[in-house]
């Protein structure tokens, strides 16, 4: 099972993490740390794999920005890569060409689709495409919310 | 409204976040943030409530403590609309984990969610439960989750199906009611729960036996027909990854037919037809084909695979093992070191390659073809591998030689056969990374040594020329100073050269200034210090020509700030100048550490081996010999073994003095005159106890030195303890310690017999004889029979002889052991009449004689 997925900038700052394992506060903080260094260090040539305290951290470089799993010692590392590439086309297609930034501004958007590719830890869905599906359909609710509640909220307004 | 609350959006606040300079600056801004969130939490103010989370869960990315948001999560959760919904559950997942208490709370407002209408608030609840439910929640829970995996939604289907996956982690005694769930799911058309649905089956094996024997004999079918499927399935692009169709899907199934073939025949030979598919077919130039074909590798590893199908499996792993990706390189490693359990000769045949990773640029793949190499190494090719790791030690990393180290001098000491091939490769080793060889590697190394006594002036030989090219390596230098110090004059001598070494000459002063640039060197540390003031000793007596200078340099370290130098430098230079008598005896070779008792200790209890030969060293006891030479310390034996192991072997007639015992016990060695042993044979009542074998100095017996017979537990650090032990026998005042010199007690021109005293200190009246009868002739004796008659006021109990056969020339001896109570102790001494009987081809002889010179006091 993945244990946490972290993506972190070459400077080292966290742009968004799952836990899917019980970790304290501390202990996040220190992984991450951990992680980090271990990660940011490694030259561009070397394998995606790093070995950490029993796990393996499986980690690729997209622009700016490290996506890193870490996962049990038993499990596939390149069905991992290939899970975070899945990851990655996915909020390509969300965001139009996305870039850093746009994790930034909307980190709550990238854990939705996050929470829609993998749950306890394992994969959810293979197909792209019913991915984007559902993350819009939601997106349309809550866009239907917001104007239903802003009209009675326009009408309360115009009564008082 | 509230003039205080936050009226900014959240991506004002990120951008004034990001705009901050200094770490200073943004504790400042999310300071105020927070005082805005925590007002207008406080109000209740609906509106901006989803705002006011969503910067929380920004805040809490950066690291900032967010506790006081937990509860307006769950009032989010608790609210009727969607947005409200998403993002409260969002936080819940952020900003808590599963051992929270508050975590509880929520679980009324998931039932009712997990009840909804709306298929996508369902979502959100099972997304969250499977993401963070404890196991009392998951408890509770289970019965909502199972009805939910038979509705019709597949996005629901899939989602409880990873949930149950979470479920079955917390609380395994559910499994069963997921059982037949599970398998119905594998009939599904849908990807996405078909995914779901092969890993919630996988993790059902991982904890139930019964689910795993219900899966295997109803759903093996249907998997292999899945993978057949999409294995010959065209091209369908909503889950095409590089030309395969979902290889994620692919993965799941493989790993399932592993769970289910391990260990079963039958399951193993339904399934190898398609394995032997998906390995042929899948090609293997991208990522995803290749993650296919290594979980392919792995099932076949882990099933009971057909030899066709292990060698195509193989094969595989040497594809990969070649390939120059070095993502591929590592997983075919790690497949490697299962596939060795499996078919380790075609492992063995990929050993260059396995070795050429391990100079490999990757740290990862190091460690991992180190690993493999450990485990191939056997017999056969341990010096062609130990001699390439080596070559490759002088040029690794730093931090990959401490790994490299250890695992050379592991193989090094698992596969020796020769000593001689251990001590060069070992001193190799020390030469290039001595610095990080662990203390037990080293000790064995010396242990080794002393117990090849041909090998001795070699190894000493080499040490020194290593000793010239690397003397920063800090183990290197210990070793050659205690060898320098020990076998000093086979060094200088030329002793015991090989055949291929070369000729080389060392002067004792060459030696004595390896020992005198070790000390004065500015980074040796205490412990090497330690060592060569007493390897300084040594020398002392081996080299009495250089005595005088050896002096000197001790001298320099009488003033010592460091305490152990200081006590170490008086001590012997004390010895040297006053005691020129004993110290050769002082300094005689050291016991032999009987080498499989050593091994199998070391085995046992390495680490408290190590921490107590240390606090010997530390040991501030009345004893001044500290003669610390690193060899692990078996558990000290009593005074008494040591006395009655000693006394077999050497008999030497000496002239008695116990004082001089006791003046070694004395701190400070005061010139006790009575300690008047004027002759060299003083000191062997001390070599009598330490029963050492090779004389330096010559002995009346007819011994040639050669038998350093492996005595156990005879460790040099028995003399701490012999003193030890013989001062607390002197406690009270007038008790001398109870040793009495061995005599001979008969001697004719064919026959010698020599007895040697032990006293119990408590039983002044019994004393234990120990006979020694050696053949003067030269014809063997047999049939050797020894009687014995004493007065009627001694009792005489005899022990068995230990053999009735007495070879020719004293080469070898008959001991045998008796008692004798006095029971008029101290007022008449012991006599006895002796009878010897024996024949010499075939004719009976008879020898008699009356000992009357026994030691007083007996």
């Amino acid at each position: 099972m993945i244990h946490f997925v972290i993506l972190i900038s070459r400077q080292g700052k966290v742009r968004l993490t799952k836990w899917y394992s019980p970790y304290q506060q501390k202990e996040r903080a220190t992984a991450i740390r951990e992680l980090s260094s271990l990660i940011l260090t490694r030259g561009p040539k070397l394998c995606n794999f790093v070995e950490w305290k029993g796990y393996k951290a499986v980690y690729r470089r997209y622009a700016s920005l490290y996506f890193c799993m870490c996962v049990d010692q038993d499990d596939n590392e390149l069905e991992i890569l290939e899970i975070i590439h899945h990851f990655v086309e996915i909020l390509d297609r969300y965001f139009g060409s996305v870039c850093e930034l746009d994790l930034i501004f909307n980190f709550h958007k990238a854990y939705y689709i996050l929470d829609e590719i993998l749950i306890a830890g394992e994969l959810q869905e293979s197909s792209k495409k019913i991915v984007a599906r559902l993350i819009a359909a939601q997106d349309t609710m809550v866009e239907t919310a917001k104007a239903e509640a802003g009209s009675v909220s326009n009408m309360i307004a115009q009564t008082m | 409204m509230n003039p205080f609350s936050s009226g900014t959006r959240l991506r004002d606040m990120i951008k004034a976040i990001r705009a901050c300079k200094t770490a200073a600056e943004e504790r400042a801004v999310v300071r105020k943030e927070c005082a805005a969130i925590r007002s207008s939490i406080s109000e209740n103010d609906q509106d901006y409530s989803h705002r006011n989370i969503a910067k929380l869960m920004f805040i809490h990315m950066l690291g900032y403590p967010t506790h006081f948001g937990q509860m307006e999560c769950l009032k989010l959760i608790a609210s009727a609309g969607f947005p409200e919904k998403r993002i409260g559950y969002l936080g819940l997942m952020l900003l808590l984990d599963e051992r929270q208490e508050v975590l509880m709370l929520v679980t009324n407002s998931l039932k009712q969610d997990l009840g909804h209408t709306n298929q996508y608030i369902v979502g959100l609840a099972l997304c969250a439960l499977g993401n963070i439910c404890s196991a009392e929640m998951a408890r509770d829970l289970a019965p909502e989750v199972e009805r939910l995996l038979l509705t019709r939604d597949p996005n629901i289907k899939k989602k409880a199906a990873l949930c149950s996956i979470r479920i079955i982690r917390k609380v395994p005694d559910l499994a069963e009611n997921f059982s037949s769930p599970a398998t119905s799911l594998l009939k599904e058309k849908h990807h996405g729960v078909l995914i779901a649905g092969v890993q919630l089956c996988t993790d059902l094996c991982k904890v139930s036996e019964d689910a795993s024997n219900h899966l295997r004999k109803n759903c093996t079918e249907g998997l292999v027909r899945i993978l057949k499927d999409i294995c010959n399935s065209p091209y369908a692009p909503e889950y095409d990854i590089a030309g395969i169709t979902d290889p994620f899907l692919h993965i799941r199934v493989l790993r399932l037919l592993r769970m289910l073939g391990h260990g079963d025949a039958d399951t193993s030979e339904y399934i190898n037809d398609i394995l032997a598919q998906v390995a042929s077919k899948t090609e293997s130039n991208k990522n995803a084909g290749n993650a296919i074909l290594y979980e392919c590798v792995e099932t076949i590893m882990g099933i009971e695979a057909t030899s066709g199908l292990r060698v195509l499996a193989i094969n595989i792993l040497g594809r990969f093992l070649s390939n120059r990706d070095n993502n591929i390189r590592y997983v075919a490693l790690n497949m490697l070191m299962k596939a060795i359990s499996v078919d380790s000769q075609a492992v063995q045949r990929h050993r260059t390659t396995i070795l050429e990773c391990v100079k490999d640029s990757d740290a990862s793949i190091r460690k991992r073809a180190l690993e493999l190499v450990f485990l191939l190494v056997n017999d056969t090719n341990a010096k062609p591998l130990t001699k390439e790791l080596i070559d490759y030690l002088e040029v690794s990393d730093q931090d990959f030689k401490g790994d490299l180290t250890s695992k050379i001098c592991s193989i090094i000491e698992k596969f020796s056969q020769e000593k001689k091939w251990y001590i060069d490769q070992m001193v190799k080793v020390l030469s290039l990374a001595g610095n990080y060889v662990k203390d037990n590697v080293w000790h064995a190394l010396i242990v080794a040594i002393s117990n090849a006594p041909d090998l001795q002036g070699y190894s000493v030989r080499s040490l020194y020329k290593a000793f010239q090219l690397s003397s920063e390596q800090v183990s290197l230098v210990q070793v050659t100073i205690w060898c320098i110090g020990e076998y000093g004059e086979m060094l200088v001598n030329n002793v015991g050269v090989l055949q291929v070494e070369e000729p080389m000459t060392v002067t004792e002063s060459d030696a004595v200034d390896v020992l005198e640039s070790c000390l004065t060197h500015h980074s040796t540390d205490i412990t090497t210090q330690s060592m060569c003031l007493i390897a300084l000793l040594k020398l002392s007596s081996r080299f009495p020509p250089s005595s005088g200078r050896v002096k000197e340099i001790i001298t320099t370290h009488i003033g010592s700030v460091v305490l152990e130098l200081q006590q170490r430098a008086i001590e012997f230079n004390s010895i040297i100048q006053r005691h020129q008598n004993i110290k050769s005896s002082l300094v005689e070779r050291m016991p032999v550490l009987d080498e499989s008792t050593f091994i199998s200790k070391r085995a046992g209890s390495s680490q408290a081996n190590i921490s107590t030969e240390k606090s010997n060293q530390q040991l501030p006891s009345g004893a001044s010999l500290k003669l610390s030479n690193g060899v692990a310390k078996p558990a000290a034996s009593p005074l008494v073994d040591l006395l009655d192991l000693s006394l077999d072997d050497t008999p030497v007639p000496t002239s008695t003095s116990n004082d001089f015992l006791h003046d070694l016990l004395d701190v400070g060695l005061t010139n006790s005159s009575s300690s008047g042993v004027a002759s060299a044979s003083g000191t062997d009542i001390l070599m009598d106890l330490l029963s050492i074998g090779t004389p330096v100095q010559s002995n009346t017996t007819p011994e040639n030195g050669s038998s350093i017979k492996a005595k156990p537990n005879t460790a040099t650090v028995q003399v701490v303890d012999l003193l030890d032990g013989l001062a607390s026998n002197g406690s009270h005042p007038g008790a001398q310690s109870p040793v009495h010199p061995s005599i001979t007690a008969y001697q004719s021109s064919t026959l010698k017999i020599t007895f040697s005293f032990t006293k119990q200190p408590d039983k002044p009246q019994v004393t234990q004889i120990h006979a020694t009868f050696m053949n003067l002739s030269s014809e063997a004796y047999t049939d050797f029979i020894f009687q014995a008659a004493v007065p009627k006021f001694i009792q005489l109990h005899l022990d068995p002889a230990n053999s009735n056969h007495l070879p020719a020339s004293g080469n070898g001896r008959i001991t045998q052991t008796f008692t004798i109570t006095n029971t008029q102790h101290g007022q008449k001494p012991l006599a006895m009449r002796i009878r010897i009987a024996y024949k010499v081809s075939n004719q009976e002889r008879l020898e008699q004689g009356q000992i009357n010179n026994f030691p007083p006091g007996l």
